[in-house]
Formats: structure tokens, C-alpha cells, sequence
């Protein structure tokens, strides 16, 4: 009973920190791809304190105004999808702050509209721009540990690699540059893109991911509430999982389950 | 830029006329003339069914007559791709025409300038009460369209129709006449988005005969008009062929491999198509009032050359059946281009394909002149005849009864 209480307590304080500000929740969600009616539904099941949205889609006025959608009291993460350059993504963030989006901003900067894979370069020169203005910069990126020490010396409150082509459900194709980033940088690593199953966001939490982000996954699941439920539990497993530390695999040969130096006195 | 004579060479540029170097209009021609849509085998269609990427031979036994079968998979698999790159969203427009003069002489069209249609031009004022009418319905995002009238509707003139639209909408794409990069970047400087350019067939042969005279005529000219408008500026392009000028199969693999090449080229455009197919026009344009009927003096308002003759009597009916099957594989080929579903087709099949392969429906449609406001007196005959008379808040409810989300505006403009 002790032990429960202890762990319980462990967890409470296990918070992901982002530009300051505390989450339990360390499961975001996209919002680009839902019938607005079922958004609602999507952010509860999955237990989600931030959401997504792009200012572009935040920006109409017309049937599908998102924002009217989005439950009270959860963090707006609005993306500056659509741009092509740091500039644009600059003045994209900045229209989104006069909306009423907060200053978080997610940094998303395209030049290929078929793969829309980001452009690292840019990102790292419009969240240094962002930055300095203020606005708390989560770029995604390309897992790439150059450009996510660039982004950290930039001011960039965490990093969102992805894990595979946007879209492709494909889970984590970059996991090895995904775990490299885990362990040489200091910010918050967010899986973002390409995560396609629950068992594929509790694998990255389980390597260090300090959060996960998901849309398509959940969008265009048969049961909407129910894959973002199992996506909830997935990220919370994962976490458990890799605070509690992981047993060590070993890639070659076997391992003592006793030290072989255990005889030593000095 | 004019042309009026029949013994123009249809493939040589006129004076006036860009021309740009780039190899994208042999690779196409090179191999919709190659394309033989009988070789292919139900065993192609399977292997490009199952393809995780799809390769332009894919497309072409996707297209060909051994996958009608499999229309049904095609379908499916085409819908899972489209919910994949867009989810539920579907994006609602509306077409505009601002002009319907023309200095061309397209035997299928009812603009043709031969025709004797009420031509009408709108004044600057009048574009503005059809932009606000228009802008009423909810609507964000608008498409400005002409007939081909350099004389009639310059740059100039489309260009302040840019600068009005810009004030009631967020998306403005044109479909005009092609004209050089020079001006399609004053009208992106105007406000325009994107260009759409149908090049009706990529049969060089049918092509001359069905554009007889005007600027209209040469053919690499318009081949080439999405190359210049992203050299211009524009976001995006549209491409299309109107399916059954020619063999609507080797038209449909030229207008996808167009678009294909020009995504490689200019990897950061917006790619999108349009899927139309040959319908009936206007009857009051007098041409012809349906796809049996063939055309002569009282329909066409001049005498057809015995080769007009042959090449309209050589046009394909294009049944539902075949035109889905052009849109899945579309889809199919490039998942994520974005693609409009004409409003020459019924409410069922537009209402059924939305979310399926397309992904971009208009709504509240006049192809008429100064149709959307009551304000605008004396109005302009139509293109073509639509079969889809729906309002904007009958096809938003449509789409939502199929639990597809409407948007009105995907674009932020900074």
C-alpha cells in the first residue's frame, strides 16, 4: 500500500514542462484532420491538456471554425503550417497571437508540398526570430542532432522530431536518430509524425520521449474515442515504463546477470 | 498574340508568346504516345493496387480498361489514401465568371467566339456586388474565370478582379487564358493564389483540329502555362484534361504525368486536378445538347470542316463508371494532390466522391455571368450546363451528413 502511494506520487510529479508551464498529459493532439464534431471527444478520451491546430484553419471564419470546438482549458498549440519560409512562419506566429492563440507556437516550415517534410534550416532561423519575440517555439524538424542543438542555442522550448513521413502511420522509421537526440539534448523531445499505433507512441515514450504527438492515427481510426483512449494508455505505459528503467538489451552476445568484477574489495 | 488563320502551326509559339525551356512537354507527349491502355493485364492492375508507391506505369494499368474490375477496390483503397493526406476535411469554393467573351473557336465549347451567345463583360463595381453576394454565403474561397479574351479581359482587367476578390475572400484562384510569367506575377501581386489550366486534350492531332483559330491554338503554349505561373509566383497549379476530346485513358495518364513532373520540378507547389469530362453546353449556345447529338451549321454557327467533323465524331463518351476510375487513380498515383469534383456532374457522384478521391467540391454555382447578385442586371450565358444546382448551405449540409468536414479556408496569407 506504501509502495502504491509512493509511486502514485512519483507520477503526480512526473510533469512534462514546456515554456514554463506544467502538463500532466504528455500525449498531444493534432487537430487537422477531424470532423470538428468529434474533437471534443477525441481530447478527453485522450486525456490531452494541448491540441494542435494550424493558424491557417484557425483563421476562417466559415462552417468550420475549429476553435469553436476545442474544449475550455486546453493549450492551444497552433502550428504555422503553410509556410515556406522563417519569415512567413514569423508572421504566421504573429497573426496567430492576435487571434487570441496564446504564444505557443509550433514551428512548421514546408518547401515540398508531397512529402511535407520540414525544412531544418529555416525552422532554426524562425525559432531564434520567435524567440526573441517572445513566443514559446516548438519546431518540428527532421531528427537531425546538428540542427536540434541549433534549435536548443535558438531558444526553442522543446524539439519535435518526426518519427516518419507525416501521414504514414509508419511509426518510428527515424527511431535510432530519434534515441540520439534523447540522449544528447536537453529539451523536451516530442515524437511528432508518422506515429500510426498506441504501440508505436509507447515504444518512443519507453526510449525517453518526453511526449507524443498524434492526428492522423486517431483522425481516421474506425472509433475515434476509443483509439484516442488507447492512445492515453499507450503514452502513459510507455512513461511508466521508462522510469522505471528499462531491463538493458544487449545487441550482441549475452550478459551476467552478476557483475563479473563483483569479487573485487578495492 | 492573335490568331485567326486554321493554317497556323498549332506547335509554334506566336510572337508575344514566353517559351520556356524545359523538357516536361516530350516526357509527356513521349509517353501518352507510348501508352497502350489495352497492353495492360488484370495481374498490372493488381501489383499497382498493392504498390505501396506508385510509379507512373502503376497509374497507367490503373487507368486502363483491365482495372474497370477492380473499381471497387480502386475505390476503396483510394479512399483510405484520402482520408490518410486529408482526414475528413473538404474544401468549398465557388467559380465566378467575370467575362465570357472569347477569341476562340473550340468546336466543343459555348463560349466559342463563333457562337451566338449574349457576351457581357462585368464592370468593376459589378465584380465587387458578385464578390459580395458571393462572400454572403459563407464562402472563403473564390475562383475567377474568363472566356480566353486577351482583347476583352486583359491582365489588367482580371488583375483589379484579383484586387476586389482579395477583399471578400482568403483563397483566390484563376482560370484564364495562359498568358506569360511576367503577368501571372502581377496577378499574384494582385492577390491570386493559384491558376487552373485545362489543356482539354494532350493529343497534339485532335487538339489542331478542335482549335481551329484563335491564341487558344498553339498547343505548347498552354502545355507550358502551369510551368510559368509557379516561375510567376502562383502556390499552386491545377491540371486537367476534359476527358473524351480524345482517348480520354491516354489523356488522363498525360494530364497525371504533367502534373507529375512538374511536382518534381517545383517540389514546394501546391499540386491539384480537376476531373472534367465532356458534357453537354449551354443549349441555348446552340451547340450540341447532348453527347449523341452532333453538331452542325444551326449548332456550331458555321459550317464544320470535314476534319471538325471527324475529330468531334471521334470524341468518347465518358461514362461515371470510367470518370471514378480516372479520380481513383489519380488519387491513387499522387495521394497527395488535392482534387476538384466538377459541377458537371450529378449530386449523388459528387456527393460520393468527395472524401473518396476528391477533395474540393464547389457549391452555389452559376457558369453564367453576373448570376450571384441580384444588383448585377443584364447577365451572360453560360459555359456549359451544370447538374449540380446546390447552394452553399445545402451541399455544407450534404457533406456533413457523410460526417465529411467543410472548410472554407486552409491558407493564411502573410
Amino acid at each position: 500500500m506504501e509502495e502504491e502511494k509512493r509511486i502514485q506520487k512519483n507520477l503526480k510529479s512526473d510533469q512534462l514542462i514546456l515554456g514554463g508551464r506544467e502538463f500532466s498529459s504528455r500525449f498531444i493532439l493534432g487537430s487537422g484532420k477531424y470532423n470538428v464534431e468529434l474533437i471534443r471527444a477525441a481530447v478527453e478520451q485522450a486525456g490531452a491538456e494541448i491540441i494542435t491546430l494550424a493558424v491557417r484553419r484557425a483563421n476562417s471564419d466559415g462552417a468550420g471554425k475549429i476553435l469553436d470546438y476545442i474544449p475550455e482549458g486546453v493549450t492551444l498549440l497552433p502550428n504555422t503550417s503553410g509556410a515556406r519560409t522563417a519569415e512567413e512562419a514569423v508572421r504566421i506566429a504573429r497573426l496567430s497571437r492576435e487571434l487570441g492563440c496564446g504564444n505557443f507556437v509550433k514551428v512548421e516550415i514546408m518547401r515540398d508540398a508531397k512529402y511535407l517534410l520540414p525544412d531544418n534550416q529555416e525552422t532554426v532561423k524562425a525559432t531564434e526570430l520567435l524567440t526573441k519575440e517572445g513566443f514559446t517555439a516548438l519546431p518540428y524538424m527532421f531528427p537531425d542532432l546538428n540542427t536540434a542543438r541549433d534549435l536548443a542555442q535558438a531558444g526553442a522550448a522543446a524539439v519535435m522530431p518526426l518519427a516518419a513521413p507525416i501521414g504514414s502511420n509508419r511509426g518510428l522509421a527515424a527511431k535510432d536518430f530519434i534515441q540520439i537526440l534523447i540522449d544528447e539534448i536537453e529539451l523536451p523531445v516530442i515524437v511528432d509524425a508518422g506515429i500510426g499505433r498506441p504501440s508505436q507512441a509507447c515504444e518512443a515514450m519507453e526510449m525517453g520521449a518526453a511526449a507524443i504527438m498524434a492526428n492522423t492515427a486517431i483522425a481516421t481510426a474506425g472509433e475515434i474515442p476509443l483509439m484516442a483512449q488507447a492512445f492515453r494508455k499507450a503514452v502513459q505505459a510507455g512513461r511508466e515504463a521508462y522510469l522505471s528503467g528499462l531491463g538493458r538489451v544487449r545487441k550482441t552476445g549475452g550478459e551476467a546477470s552478476s557483475p563479473l568484477t563483483g569479487f573485487l574489495r578495492e | 498574340m492573335e490568331t485567326n488563320q486554321r493554317n497556323t502551326n498549332h506547335m509554334e509559339y506566336l510572337e508575344g508568346m514566353e517559351q520556356l525551356q524545359s523538357d516536361i512537354f516530350d516526357r509527356v507527349l513521349a509517353a501518352r504516345e507510348s501508352y497502350q491502355p489495352e497492353s495492360y493485364t488484370s495481374q498490372d492492375v493488381r501489383k499497382a493496387l498493392e504498390a505501396e508507391r506508385r510509379t507512373a506505369e502503376d497509374f497507367a494499368a490503373l487507368l486502363s480498361p483491365a482495372a474497370e474490375p477492380f473499381l471497387e477496390e480502386l475505390a476503396a483503397r483510394a479512399e483510405k489514401e484520402t482520408q490518410r493526406q486529408f482526414g475528413s476535411s473538404v474544401y468549398l469554393f465557388t467559380p465566378v465568371y467575370i467575362s465570357n467573351y472569347c477569341e476562340n473557336h473550340c468546336v466543343y465549347c459555348g463560349f466559342n467566339c463563333k457562337n451566338q451567345i449574349h457576351r457581357m463583360k462585368l464592370s468593376q463595381e459589378e465584380i465587387e456586388k458578385e464578390m459580395a453576394a458571393i462572400a454572403e454565403t459563407g464562402l472563403e474561397e473564390i475562383l475567377i474565370l474568363t472566356g480566353e479574351s486577351p482583347g476583352q479581359a486583359d491582365v489588367k482587367y482580371i488583375g483589379e478582379a484579383c484586387r476586389i476578390a482579395r477583399n471578400y475572400f482568403k483563397m483566390v484562384g484563376l482560370e484564364v487564358y495562359p498568358m506569360n510569367s511576367e503577368d501571372y506575377r502581377y496577378l499574384r501581386e494582385c492577390g491570386a493564389d493559384y491558376v487552373t489550366v485545362f489543356q482539354e486534350t494532350y493529343d497534339p492531332k485532335q487538339y489542331e483540329i478542335l482549335h481551329p483559330a484563335g491564341p487558344k491554338r498553339i498547343f505548347p503554349y498552354r502545355f507550358h502555362a502551369q510551368e510559368r505561373a509557379l516561375q510567376g509566383g502562383m502556390r499552386g497549379v491545377a491540371f486537367a484534361a476534359l476527358l473524351g476530346l480524345s482517348d480520354f485513358r491516354k489523356d488522363a495518364f498525360a494530364a497525371g504525368l504533367h502534373a507529375y513532373y512538374i511536382q518534381r520540378k517545383y517540389p514546394y507547389a501546391e499540386i491539384s486536378f480537376s476531373c472534367p469530362r465532356l458534357r453537354p453546353i449551354n443549349p441555348k449556345a446552340g451547340t450540341c445538347a447532348d453527347t449523341e447529338s452532333k453538331p452542325d451549321e444551326t449548332t456550331i454557327h458555321r459550317e464544320l470542316k470535314s476534319d471538325e467533323t471527324t475529330a468531334w465524331t471521334a470524341r468518347q463518351e465518358v461514362t461515371e463508371r470510367q470518370l471514378l476510375q480516372v479520380m481513383c487513380a489519380c488519387r491513387l498515383f499522387m495521394p497527395f494532390a488535392g482534387m476538384t469534383i466538377s459541377t458537371r456532374e450529378r449530386e449523388e457522384f459528387r456527393d460520393h466522391v468527395v472524401g473518396m478521391a476528391a477533395t474540393k467540391i464547389s457549391a452555389g454555382v452559376s457558369t453564367g455571368i453576373g448570376n450571384h447578385s441580384k444588383e448585377v442586371t443584364g447577365q451572360g450565358d453560360s459555359q456549359f450546363e451544370i447538374a449540380d444546382h446546390r447552394n452553399v448551405s445545402e451541399v455544407l449540409a450534404a457533406l456533413k451528413s457523410r460526417g465529411l468536414q467543410p472548410v472554407m479556408n486552409d491558407y493564411v496569407y502573410v
